[in-house]
């Protein structure tokens, strides 16, 4: 199994990216859809700005796939797309689709990848607020 | 030896710039490099964490670092 990994500055076609899991194989498919809220603990949020260093998390992602895979043998097909650049209200920011023959191990294996991908993919976050900028997780 | 070090998010707006060129005679380990990095920069260690890659991959503080290495300071991801 190949994933199909990207990061990109485009609009993500979440239906591309379904179609690209599809499988005679799999009889469930499961996709995360990471959209941009409007608020972030409660303080208005204008926009994102999301920055990646694509060498690593692609390799990171791959890591996170291999390590989903070892843990769930029977994933068919796994695809992640991740935006970067500056995102609107409402736009999508992530895709996490995986295919697999029974629907238990779908939920499990998407919600076990866009986990990980949180903690070790390298894509930074800045908020936008109405007065001001600020990179989210990185202060304690 | 010397070595270059690629700044990403807050990381870059600390430094103030995308990548940092550290003369001869440069760390030559992770832990070395954080170190530096963080006595020229203390707003580094006011970060959540701070680690290093090194050709794609997170190292540990006792990886020795070479000129050839692709090397970056990572600050708190926050992808998705």
């Amino acid at each position: 199994m190949t994933p199909y990994l990207a990061i990109t500055d485009q609009p993500i076609d979440v239906a591309a990216a379904l179609a690209a899991v599809q499988t005679d194989a799999a009889g469930a498919v499961n996709a995360f859809i990471g959209t941009v809220r409007n608020q972030s603990g409660g303080r208005p949020v204008r926009r994102l700005h999301y920055e990646s260093y694509d060498s690593m998390a692609l390799t990171q992602l791959g890591h996170v796939v291999a390590q989903a895979v070892e843990r769930w043998p029977m994933l068919q097909e796994v695809a992640v797309i991740h935006r970067k650049g500056t995102l609107e209200l409402g736009d999508v920011a992530v895709v996490v689709a995986v295919a697999t023959p029974h629907r238990a191990e779908s939920f499990a294996a998407c919600q076990f990848i866009i986990d990980t991908l949180k903690q070790v993919v390298t894509i930074w976050k800045r908020e936008e607020y109405e007065d001001g900028t600020e990179w989210v997780a990185a202060h304690p | 030896m010397s070595l270059k070090v690629s700044l990403y998010g807050i990381t870059r707006d600390i430094v103030g710039t995308s990548v940092i060129e550290l003369p001869a005679p440069a760390p030559t380990t992770v832990g070395e490099l954080l170190a530096e990095m963080r006595k020229q920069y203390p707003a580094l260690g006011e970060l959540r964490s701070c680690a290093v890659a090194v050709n794609n991959e997170y190292a540990s503080n006792d990886q020795p670092l070479h000129t050839v290495d692709e090397i970056a300071l990572i600050p708190p991801v926050a992808g998705g």
